[in-house]
């Protein structure tokens, strides 16, 4: 599924709501994600997952093509826990055909 | 301190002009939809974001770390999140400081 895809289906199941509403609201809560990650902010989403920073260590790199020795600064990268329902929703069809 | 369903719903009425029940619907109903899609299988890209991908692992032997006891760990589809380049980069540079 897109973002294009999911803009179209909420679109579909809000019908009182103009899809362009729903496509700007589909890309502020993107935005909004982004933006609290960009400044150390968690999200949490109960039942979904939480968003955080994960920091990476300095390290020596190389220059794949001159093969100089760089040295990378370190650097936080985004990470995500699914939550304990997602977790269990995206198991279900295999819990049920071992049954 | 941590963005919410509730503040993500703040701001949609605040900034958007949607009213209080449709900023909680359209709240609501993006995380369901993207949780439904992987529960059926499907991967879900939101571009300039990133996608959340399903991985199925095999069974492997663990352990109860409690115990010492060693139990099988049965084989599952687990979710994992690759940011896309855009949201790599407004993090990259995140320096924290003393007031956070």
């Amino acid at each position: 599924m897109t973002k294009s895809e999911l803009i179209e289906l909420l679109a579909q199941k809000q019908e009182h709501l103009p899809s362009r509403d729903v496509e700007l609201a589909v890309k502020t809560i993107l935005e909004l994600m982004s933006d609290a990650l960009a400044t150390g902010e968690r999200v949490e989403v109960r039942g979904f997952g939480s968003f955080t920073l994960h920091f990476r260590q300095p390290r020596q790199g190389r220059n794949p093509k001159t093969g100089e020795q760089v040295t990378l600064p370190g650097r936080h990268v985004p990470h995500f826990k699914p939550g304990k329902e997602l977790r269990l929703m995206v198991n279900e069809d295999e819990t049920k055909s071992a049954q | 301190m941590a963005l919410t369903k509730a503040d993500m719903v703040e701001r949609l009425y605040d900034e958007l002009g949607l009213n209080k029940r449709e900023a909680k619907d359209i709240v609501e109903m993006f995380f369901d939809e993207v949780r439904s899609a992987l529960a059926q299988g499907e991967e879900v890209k939101l571009s300039g974001f990133g996608n959340f991908q399903l991985r199925d692992k095999s069974e492997r032997p663990g352990r109860n770390p409690k115990t010492g006891l060693v139990i099988p760990v049965s084989a599952r589809r687990v979710v994992t999140f690759r940011a896309g380049q855009k949201l790599k980069s407004l993090v990259e540079g995140y320096e924290p400081t003393e007031t956070n």
